[in-house]
């Protein structure tokens, strides 16, 4: 799924990657942050840093805590021990109406009794800005948000991309140092959807705000952040950018999350300086992997390779190393590229890919039922051993 | 058997006299409007345009049989001018309002805290608290007005209290005040308030108030420009459950009201059962039908129209 997207966003204005030279503290710093709810754990022990400008992802399955993170940046919930500082501050004994962010709900929250003008004028009525400052303010957001013909509108009457853009709207009149978006763009259609990413980004990039969007959809975590925090049952397991997630998982969860993988058990037959390798009995297969690991002999551990990495042929490969085989289960074509299923003797499924450069390779490529051997570099996969 | 057999001569009745589906559940409210309002308005309606007679029944027939076969319908308009000539009865309705709307404020702002905090408890709480609210209809309204007298009388509970505490030096009198008056009204109508506005504030969006918190509006603003807002549709429900039966209102006043406690309930009741004169007694009734009926018209509309506005 979204393979062909993936693409590394450079979301930092000046290019700049503070998370990697550490010549910029970071604006907002979550140590060791935990929240229950009785006896669950719902965010826990979270450490994380963020810089300023960047557009930070948390991304993760339903009810692993990414909400609840969120919301006690937010200050609606306190957290149960841990420490939140924004661009310096500790945020513990600030109320949510005070702190320096300003969020856009999964449900969108507008106020139901007031026109789109009133919503997003709301949050400077509150904060006392002249009169005339509000109503130029509220104009060149709604434009901002391509609602200009809709200020006296209430949010009843407007569908729902619209009503998104005017939660978005509200969430941004205050410029705030930090905007926190709860799954932003859930309720869109698919085309709906890449238009407001983009636009999202561009909002971003203009108004030079610092974003933590929460999301379970992967592609969209890929498409807009500068970095990714993924998440799992309240820890946050790991953090990159996106094309570092993609390609360097350091578990088999991330792996797995993010992009469709297949994933070897095997046990280590030699550990040598610099490379490793694996029988796998679920692949049929032995693993060479071209790089030293910190393993001992007969540790268990998993190859994690991309569909994508494989490549697919009718013919046994050279080399005793890095193939398995099986038979051809399923096809599905995409255009661009063909998925195959491979059923190996062991009985598990294989996933692999095979992009259609040619367009009278019929017989090359092939069919249902075939026998077919799938190879990969001694760098195309990731040794996870976790 | 026999139901089977029974069956067919049931739906061809209910054929007959077309009343299938639909119609049925349409027509159980319609009938018992019918049967239950519209009739009895009639008949008071009828009695108020008859003459008082010593007799039994104590009003005078609308038709007459003439002796030349003819009908006469004979319409005494007389007690309708009657109501406008003497300033009693205008008093009364006037004095009856102003109770009504003075008390159903007055519940209204007794209500919106309790009905509010009931509805921000958390569930299991909530149902015990609701519980409470329903719980004095169990014992009979009379005795729980009649307990308001050992409340409010000279050497009663509060006076007591007071005394005791050196508050006041001798007892404050409450008992047959128009005070009295509202505290019965405002004790005994609270449910009729607090329920509906709980339905209403139970219903608020978490999310909306978060989101007034998250645009910077402390929480005393977020309950003026968002809770109390929404809460319109509540509040305006809750106000017609009180402010229609107080204008009518009769065992309070005749119980904790002194003399000077004029309500047209009372009036009513003495015109019926003290003067016997049954003809101005439902001319009374019909004026207060249509006094009432015009207000809640026009609130209802406004509240359609605001509803269309706000969904
Ligand atoms: N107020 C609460 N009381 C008890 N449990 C809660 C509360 N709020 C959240 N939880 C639990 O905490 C966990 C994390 O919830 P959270 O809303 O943060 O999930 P999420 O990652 O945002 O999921 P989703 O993608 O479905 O929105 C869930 O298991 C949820 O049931
Ligand atoms: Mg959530």
């Amino acid at each position: 799924m979204g393979v062909d997207r993936i693409e590394t966003k450079q979301t930092i204005a000046t290019g700049a990657k503070p998370w990697v030279d550490q010549a910029e503290a970071p604006f907002i710093r979550i140590s060791n942050l935990t929240k229950n709810f009785g006896d669950f754990i719902a965010v826990d022990n979270v450490s994380l840093d963020i810089y300023r400008q960047e557009l930070f992802c948390l991304l993760g399955g339903s009810g692993c805590g990414k909400s609840t993170l969120l919301r006690m940046l937010a200050g609606f919930e306190t957290p149960s021990s841990g420490r939140i500082e924004i661009d310096g501050q500790d945020m513990a004994s600030i109320p949510a109406y005070e702190r320096p962010t300003n969020m856009m709900f999964q449900s969108y929250a507008l106020f139901p009794h007031m026109s789109v003008e009133k919503n997003v004028a709301y949050g400077l009525v509150r904060d006392g800005v002249a009169k005339a400052e509000i109503a130029e303010r509220v104009a060149e957001m709604l434009t901002l948000v391509q609602l200009d013909g809709f200020a006296k509108r209430k949010p009843g009457q407007l569908s729902g991309g619209q009503r998104q853009r005017v939660a978005l709207a509200r969430s941004l009149i205050k410029r705030p140092k930090l905007l926190l978006l709860d799954e932003p763009l859930g309720a869109l259609d698919k085309k709906l959807r890449e238009e407001t990413q983009f636009e999202l980004v561009n909002i971003q990039e203009s108004l030079g705000v610092t974003f933590i969007v929460v999301t379970h959809d992967q592609e969209e975590a890929m498409t807009l952040s500068s970095r990714i925090g993924v998440m799992d049952r309240g820890e946050i397991v790991q953090v990159g950018e996106p094309h570092a997630i993609y390609e360097y998982p350091q578990s088999r969860f991330v792996a797995d999350f993010i992009g469709s993988v297949n994933i070897f058990e095997g046990r280590v037959t030699e550990d040598a300086e610099n490379f490793v390798r694996l029988h796998s009995q679920e692949g049929g297969c032995d693993i060479h992997v071209a790089h030293g690991v910190s393993c001992t002999e007969n540790q268990k551990m998993w190859l994690a390779v991309r569909p994508e990495k494989f490549s697919l042929s009718k013919e046994q490969p050279a080399g005793k190393y890095n193939f398995v085989t099986g038979t051809v289960d399923e096809i599905a074509y995409l255009g661009n590229l063909s998925v195959y299923r491979i059923l190996l003797a062991s009985g598990k499924n294989v996933r692999a890919t095979r992009s259609n450069r040619d367009r009278h390779d019929a017989e090359a490529a092939p069919g249902w039922g075939d026998t077919v051997y799938l190879a990969w570099d001694d760098t195309a996969g990731v040794v996870l051993t976790q | 058997m026999t139901g089977a057999q029974a069956a067919p001569p049931l739906t061809k009745t209910l054929k007959f006299i077309g009343a299938h589906g639909r119609a049925l559940v349409i027509g159980v409210p319609m009938w018992w409007l019918i049967v239950f309002f519209l009739i009895p308005f009639a008949v008071v309606a009828k009695i108020s345009f008859s003459e008082a007679v010593i007799a039994r029944p104590p009003y005078t027939s609308l038709i007459e049989w003439t002796g030349e076969g003819a009908m006469l319908l004979k319409l005494n308009f007389s007690n309708y001018a009657y109501l406008i000539e003497d300033s009693l009865y205008i008093l009364a309705y006037w004095s009856s309002i102003k109770v009504a709307f003075f008390s159903t404020v007055a519940t209204l702002i007794v209500a919106y805290p309790m009905a509010y905090y009931i509805a921000r408890a958390p569930e299991r709480r909530r149902n015990v608290l609701l519980m409470l609210i329903i719980l004095p209809f169990w014992t009979s309204f009379l005795l729980r007005v009649y307990a308001w007298i050992g409340i409010l009388k000279g050497n009663g509970i509060v006076n007591n209290i007071l005394l005791s505490l050196g508050i006041t030096s001798e007892p404050i009198v409450m008992l047959q005040t128009n005070f009295a008056v509202y505290v019965g009204i405002v004790y005994t109508y609270l449910p009729f308030m607090i329920l509906p506005l709980f339905t209403n504030l139970v219903k608020l969006d978490n999310d909306l108030l978060e989101a007034s918190s998250d645009l910077g509006a402390r929480p005393m603003a977020t309950f003026f420009k968002i809770t109390l807002p929404l809460s319109i549709p509540g509040m305006i429900a809750g106000s017609m459950l009180v402010f229609i039966p107080v204008i009518g209102e009769f065992v309070i006043p005749a119980l904790l009201g002194g003399p000077d406690t004029l309500m047209i309930g009372k009036v009513l009741w003495s015109e019926f059962f003290s003067n016997r004169d049954w003809p101005v007694a439902s001319a009374v009734a019909i004026v207060m039908l249509v006094l009432l009926v015009i207000p809640i018209m026009l609130l209802r509309n406004a509240q359609a129209a605001s509803a269309e506005g706000s969904s």
